[in-house]
């Protein structure tokens, strides 16, 4: 099956962000955001992953006053108002990391490695940074 | 899904952790620096062998050429692709995933 | 096929634009169409007109732009990504054009397959 030429209005895609970076190191984590945010204008169906050292993203308590950073954990809560709700953390990342199954600052879904790969083999896009 | 990997597996755990999330189907692609990872007789390499026995492994060749790998050393049952085997494989897989 | 590209990094520092580059060209050699291929975070950097690599050298900005003029291949900076790196209209490269990221979206929707390179 083929994409049509132009604007293919009615076409909604399995859109994956796959976060594996940990914030503030890089800037990946929030230029991630910045187009998960854009995302939600196209009326697709998106989800993020959030995986190895991705799970420091959305854990609460990340604080960067310390290293003169603007802190943008308050836009993950954002993505409510925008109906993007799927937003998955891998157990064994934060197993791996000492971290507990909670203390994020947004709901998530903590799903296990296999439960995180079948998700990814569900997607039609997969964006990674 | 086709999945690549660009990092050295003696760098990065990119490689380890691409391979603990490959479903049925599931093919992978080493190109860039991960190509170092596809010779027989390291670590990485006894990685990808047992991958084998599951998926299909792929390894960009004008990479191992630039990195001075002959085919030869690499794990067998590794497949050299060129530029268009890689266009091909994406075509060949419904969606592509890159782990950076 | 259609076929999109996002690239993640800026030009020589990683390997991420040639590998892109190398893949646009086959793709586009066996007869697929790469609609665009848009440039994020440091990629941007793919879009200036100011770099000036070594003759003996290859011209990545250069080549880009030839190739979106053959092919024609819509090739996308991102407007804030760029404007954080320095990147506007006065030092775009031939052949570019600056716009949103709901033309990276825009391109994962239209087209079959959106490959990533990056670091």
């Amino acid at each position: 099956m083929s994409a049509e030429d132009g604007d293919t209005p009615g076409v909604i895609k399995r859109f994956l962000f796959v976060n594996r970076k940990a914030p503030y190191g890089t800037i990946y984590a929030l230029e991630a955001l910045e187009v998960v945010l854009i995302s939600a204008a196209f009326d697709q169906d998106v989800s993020l992953a959030f995986l190895d050292d991705g799970v420091y993203q959305v854990l609460a308590g990340n604080d960067p006053s310390g290293i003169g950073m603007k802190n943008f954990s308050p836009t993950y809560r954002a993505l409510d108002d925008y109906d993007i709700t799927k937003l998955y953390v891998e157990r064994e990342s934060l197993t791996e990391r000492g971290l507990p199954e909670d203390g994020f600052v947004v709901p998530v879904n903590v799903v296990s490695r296999a439960e995180m790969a079948a998700i990814m083999s569900q997607q039609d896009v997969v964006l990674s940074f | 899904m086709l999945h690549t990997v660009n990092k050295s597996p003696f760098a990065s755990a990119t490689l380890t952790q691409c391979l603990g999330h490959l479903t049925d189907g599931a093919a992978v692609l080493l190109i860039e620096d991960a190509v170092v990872g596809g010779v027989a007789g390291t670590a990485p390499g006894a990685l990808l062998a047992e991958c084998l026995k599951g998926h299909k492994v792929y390894c960009l060749g004008p990479d191992l050429m630039a990195r001075g790998i002959s085919e030869g050393r690499l794990v067998k049952g590794i497949q050299t692709v060129d530029y268009a085997g890689f266009v091909r494989l994406v075509t060949e897989h419904d969606a592509v995933q890159s782990w950076l | 096929m259609k076929i999109g590209i996002l690239v993640n990094e800026g030009p020589y520092t990683h390997q991420a634009s040639d590998s892109a580059y190398q893949f646009a060209v086959a793709a586009l050699k066996a007869g697929h169409k790469v609609t665009r291929v848009f440039f994020y975070h440091d990629g941007v950097q793919n879009g200036s007109s100011l770099t000036e690599p070594p003759r003996d050298d290859r011209q990545i900005v250069e080549r880009w732009g030839k190739l979106a003029g053959q092919y024609e291949v819509d090739l996308v900076v991102c407007v804030a990504a760029a404007l954080r790196r320095g990147i506007r209209e006065q030092n775009l490269a031939e052949g570019f054009r600056i716009s949103g990221l709901g033309q990276l979206v825009e391109a994962g929707i239209q087209n079959d397959r959106l490959v990533v390179f990056g670091d």
